[in-house]
């Protein structure tokens, strides 16, 4: 008959070794996943998506969301596929990501930059997120874009097209799918060049916000080398409503061409003003007066009505290009939701097949692996031709839109018409240029 | 000199539209003593009704075109608006002006809605302090804005003025300007007109009628009107309505001026709030007078030339005017003397 007997000295030993063997597997868990900020532990991976869901820029922000869930859908092997039949890199299988079911978490940037970095870090800290994509404002971009990199997370930003995002504010952990002021102005000032002739005089008004200065400047820019004069410059606050104090001023001015530097609700309401103020029928100069705006985007047209007849600016995707990946998205998306994709929905729809495809070649979440395999990929069949992911600023560069409202629409969602399609060599610049200096990308960061 | 004039002119434009939401507001302070947040969403509502008039106005019979196609190579949906297959030009007409008719349509909805909203919830706050009503309009005149956002989206709704009222006038040859020196569009000079007419007939309502006699002693004195056997309370419920009308048809037609969001009550109620108290708390010839000088004010300081010598004056200057008001004469420019003096 044997006897289990225990003492003091017998117990430490034994609880000694027992310790040992538990804390064996936990600190090889917590190895890997200290090795990045939220490794994934089950079989699903959390991605956030950061957008404006209240707020001027709510419709944008709604649009994209819906792209979202159309990629995790597709991701997940759900749906018919949209874009990733099309992509030229062909790792994406509809398993997930790596095996891992595709889950999302949302959360409301308010397009304001307290909120949006708020949110995200709600997303990351509390759900887990290894993502964080979005965001339609670029001051909120480059916001979310500085706690990403903090953070340990990688952030494939959303509609954000202020030069600074990939220029002076850049981030190693940041990416950037959308164009940006510069290329907006490089293909666009030729174009008004022609239509307009290069002996013009123009008047800016201008969001006083980072996006607005660096587009301002780029289309100046852009168009003084094509011979325009820049005659004056007037910062409008974004919570503007009534421009028609600053629309006023434009009639005396001696300038021929209003460059709106506006987008959302301010470029709705500031090209109401100058409609209003007969600017459109006004002669100066001998010439016709002409209003311009940069960036253009179909919700914004649909918001300004009549008055975007004829007007010329820049977009960054249109549902009506014919290429197989824009017409696979905009038959996903006009079969889900009953209407086509905005440029906005599209632009986040890649960077989610961007970020899946990343993480598939690198074989990890590490947000480090994801960036190396981002930096320098050449990628086509996802509606902007071929495009390529810049290592230095980690833009895209590909071909960029010039667009005019539609004369004659057709339906309530054909406002623009493409009127060329601008080669990305045209559009592309020097990663010290001046426009975009002053900032230093920096090391990836994994985090924890 | 012409640019001078020309900002007279848009001055006077956004006065009137300050003095249309001050006047209600101040309807509503001076007779129920009520601080009112939510007065700058009754003006988003009341635009809104001009959106609603015009989605009715526009439903339309949808037929199938095989001739074209839509985005998904479907079939093109043609759409063709039942007013104008029942009532032929007449309907087109309707749709054209749908503005101007949205007015017979947002008085009595702004009323009850001023009503629905004065007799169920604002009425409980009557004898709480001021930061309880200014609490629980602004929370009201928040789920105003978010049910709005939730039926309309977020982004403007464009909304035309009717043809023959677009477009701008060269209204400088009228007073010697050369041609084209200053061009108005003509709806804001209507709209000035319409303000004009509106603050006229509010002013004749309350001098010229026994209704309006009697809101105004309520207004002096309500225990004394109430003693002599008057339910001065019913018709101040019923001055909260016409508040809410006023301002319901002052957007409404604002609209072609600047297309309608569900933020845009919240950007006034600010801006009308420091009108009421320029003008003086409770004094109605006090709003509107107040309303038309921080117009005139707003558009001199955004002028080029003005903000070079001073950068950003155009943004500031109507809260430096509230400061040295509130510090020189507390009442207002015309508030009975003793208010917010003590």
């Amino acid at each position: 008959m044997s006897v289990f007997t225990t003492n003091r000295r017998g117990l430490i030993k034994s609880g000694a070794v027992l310790g040992t063997g538990l804390a064996m597997p936990t600190i090889f868990t917590a190895s890997s996943a200290a090795a990045y900020t939220n490794a994934p532990t089950g079989s699903g991976v959390t991605l956030g998506f950061n957008v404006p869901q209240s707020g001027a820029y709510a419709d944008e922000g709604a649009d994209e969301l819906r792209a979202y869930k159309l990629a995790v859908e597709h991701l997940n092997g759900e749906g018919d596929g949209g874009m990733m039949n099309t992509f030229s890199s062909k790792t994406l299988q509809g398993n997930g990501i790596l095996g891992n079911k595709v889950n999302y978490v949302s959360g409301d940037t308010q397009t304001k930059s307290d909120a949006a970095r708020a949110s995200a870090k709600s997303m990351i800290e509390k759900d887990g997120a290894v993502m964080i994509t979005g965001g339609s404002s670029s001051g909120v971009a480059v916001a979310v874009q500085g706690l990403c990199q903090e953070a340990g997370v990688i952030f494939m930003a959303g509609l954000t097209h202020s030069n600074d995002t990939t220029g002076k504010d850049k981030k190693a952990n940041g990416f950037r799918h959308f164009f940006n002021g510069y290329m907006s102005a490089a293909a666009l000032a030729p174009v008004l060049a022609e239509m307009y002739g290069t002996d013009r005089k123009a008047y800016h008004l201008t969001a006083d916000y980072t996006w607005g200065w660096t587009q301002q400047e780029s289309i100046a820019a852009a168009t003084e080398a094509k011979g325009w004069e820049t005659v004056n410059n007037v910062l409008t606050p974004l919570a503007t409503q009534d421009f028609s104090s600053y629309v006023a001023p434009v009639l005396n001015s001696g300038a021929d061409i209003l460059v709106l530097n506006h987008y959302g609700g301010n470029m709705v309401n500031s090209l109401t003003a100058a409609v209003q103020f007969g600017l459109r029928e006004k002669q100066v100069n001998g010439k016709n007066f002409e209003i311009v705006v940069p960036l253009y985007s179909r919700l914004m047209a649909r918001g300004a009505g009549e008055n975007v007849k004829g007007i010329f600016g820049s977009t960054n995707w249109h549902w009506s290009l014919t290429d197989a990946g824009s017409q696979a998205f905009v038959k996903s998306f006009g079969e889900k939701y009953g209407f086509p994709p905005s440029q906005a929905a599209h632009t986040v729809y890649c960077q989610t097949l961007l970020y899946a495809d990343a993480a598939e070649r690198a074989g990890t979440f590490n947000p480090c692996g994801i960036a190396e395999a981002l930096e320098g990929f050449d990628f086509d069949g996802l509606g902007n031709g071929p495009t390529h992911y810049r290592a230095d600023d980690h833009q895209c560069f590909k071909d960029v839109l010039v667009v005019k409202g539609k004369e004659n629409p057709t339906s309530e969602f054909d406002l623009l018409e493409v009127v060329q399609v601008t080669p990305r060599a045209q559009v592309e610049y020097a990663p010290d240029h001046p426009m975009f200096a002053g900032g230093d990308l920096g090391k990836c960061n994994p985090g924890a | 000199m012409d640019a001078i004039f020309l900002q007279v002119l848009n001055g006077l434009d956004k006065g009137s539209a300050y003095a249309l939401i001050a006047l209600g507001l101040t309807l509503i302070f001076g007779t129920l003593g009520v601080v009112n947040f939510a007065h700058g969403a009754l003006f988003m509502l009341g635009a809104f009704c001009a959106v609603v008039m015009r989605k009715i106005l526009t439903l339309s019979k949808i037929s199938l075109d095989p001739e074209k196609t839509n985005f998904l190579g479907k079939p093109l949906e043609i759409k063709t608006t039942y007013v104008e297959l029942w009532f032929g030009d007449f309907g087109a007409w309707m749709i054209d002006y749908s503005v101007l008719l949205s007015i017979a349509f947002a008085i009595p909805v702004m009323a009850i809605i001023g009503l629905v909203m004065e007799r169920g919830l604002i009425k409980h706050f009557y004898s709480r302090p001021h930061a309880d009503q200014i609490l629980v309009t602004y929370g009201l005149a928040i789920v105003l804005q978010e049910i709005i956002k939730a039926f309309f989206g977020a982004n403007p709704v464009p909304q035309a003025a009717p043809s023959s009222m677009g477009g701008a006038m060269d209204i400088g040859v009228l007073f010697g300007f050369a041609e084209y020196a200053v061009i108005y569009p003509y709806w804001r000079l209507i709209y000035f007109v319409f303000a004009a007419l509106v603050i006229g007939g509010v002013f004749s309502f309350l001098r010229f009628t026994t209704f309006g006699m009697v809101v105004r002693a309520g207004m002096a004195d309500r225990e004394t009107v109430g003693l002599l056997g008057i339910d001065i309370d019913r018709r101040f419920t019923i001055m909260f309505g016409l508040a809410a009308a006023v301002t319901g048809v002052a957007g409404v037609m604002y609209t072609p001026i600047l297309p309608p969001n569900y933020h845009m009550g919240m950007d006034f109620l600010v801006l009308c709030f420091v009108v009421v108290v320029v003008g003086g708390m409770g004094s109605l010839p006090g709003a509107v007078l107040a309303g038309f000088l921080l117009g005139l004010l707003e558009s001199f300081s955004s002028m080029n030339e003005v903000k070079a010598i001073i950068p950003g004056i155009d943004q500031i200057i109507i809260y430096l005017v509230a400061i040295v008001v509130l510090l020189v004469r507390p009442r207002g420019l015309m508030g009975r003397a003793g208010m917010m003096e003590d």
